[in-house]
């Protein structure tokens, strides 16, 4: 898992959550980090315990209040990153990046009733932006391969391909030039 | 049942001996271990070999271990299939820092390849 290639130059700002906008359904929501409360902890469960087990990937969220509640209190540890989608007082989307090594895996997730309404690009631009602002060099996730509609949306955010020989298509992206020079940034960036 | 456990070293294959193992102690199972070379894992051959023997003894059962040289998807197929086995077990993946499941290499061949019946253990 530790040769995953990334993209030599990193993507364009994105900009840091809190991010307030209308969806295509007219909705007022906003893209808050996240705070650590109880009461966003809950909402939280509540919007993955009604999750649609068929949006499920790669066995997340998993299934029932105990479980959801297990694998939130992993992912919302201070070493990782999570900003929610809130409208309305509920969540309508989450996205983290959990640390791995010297990079981090992102996942995404939006309630089935706030989807295709434009929230999952602005979410996840949002988790990008966070995670630019405090310094995060390289993200990789994995999605389905058949999952076109995330591929295409990862894509535009600026993510590459890094390993399609597995069950899952892998994808990684460079957020901020790293420290050590690794990335060069003297080259002519000649994608599109 | 004839089953057959391959083991690669890692820590879900190791899970996967454990509950074989258990299992076979209350069925009744003639069990069949194969320690298999994965690439991906740092363990010894010689190691798993003793990890796996030590698992049959506390069981108390009889159980052969043995080493299957080269790849690991394939041999397991080959003999599973050669020597009459009802069930090929193996180690249900790893989970990534997201707890997202990811299945390794030899499980996606062997499922991919096998007339015989497949369990990943989780």
């Amino acid at each position: 898992m530790n040769d995953r290639r990334y993209p030599e130059a990193a993507v364009d700002r994105f900009e840091p959550p809190p991010i307030a906008f209308a969806d295509r359904e007219g909705r007022e929501v906003e893209i808050r980090a996240y705070d650590g409360t109880e009461e966003t902890d809950e909402a939280l469960v509540s919007m993955y315990t009604a999750f649609d087990p068929s949006d499920r990937a790669q066995g997340i969220p998993p299934g029932g209040e105990k479980r959801v509640r297990e694998w939130l209190e992993a992912i919302l540890t201070d070493d990782c990153l999570n900003v929610v989608a809130w409208c309305d007082g509920e969540v309508a989307g989450h996205a983290t990046l959990v640390p791995d090594d010297d990079a981090y895996e992102l996942a995404i997730f939006v309630h089935q009733t706030y989807q295709e309404a434009g929230i999952g690009t602005r979410l996840i631009s949002g988790l990008l932006g966070h995670g630019q602002a405090e310094g995060v060099e390289k993200v990789w996730l994995t999605v389905e391969r058949w999952n076109r509609a995330a591929v295409s949306l990862y894509e535009k955010i600026g993510f590459e391909t890094s390993n399609a020989e597995s069950f899952e298509l892998e994808m990684a992206l460079r957020l901020n030039e790293s420290a050590d020079g690794e990335s060069s940034d003297g080259e002519s960036d000649d994608r599109e | 049942m004839k089953v057959l456990c391959g083991i690669g070293g890692s820590d879900d294959s190791i899970r996967a001996l454990e509950r074989t193992v258990d299992r076979a102690a209350v069925a009744g199972d003639d069990l069949t271990v194969a320690v298999v070379e994965n690439p991906d894992s740092a363990a010894e051959i010689e190691e798993i070999t003793r990890r796996a023997e030590e698992a049959i003894a506390d069981a108390g059962i009889d159980a052969e271990v043995r080493h299957l040289e080269g790849d690991p998807g394939s041999r397991l197929v080959d003999v599973a299939e050669r020597e009459g086995f009802d069930e090929i077990v193996l180690g249900g993946g790893q989970t990534s820092p997201m707890g997202k499941i990811t299945i390794g290499p030899i499980a996606e061949f062997v499922l991919l390849n096998s007339m015989t019946s497949v369990t990943l253990v989780r």
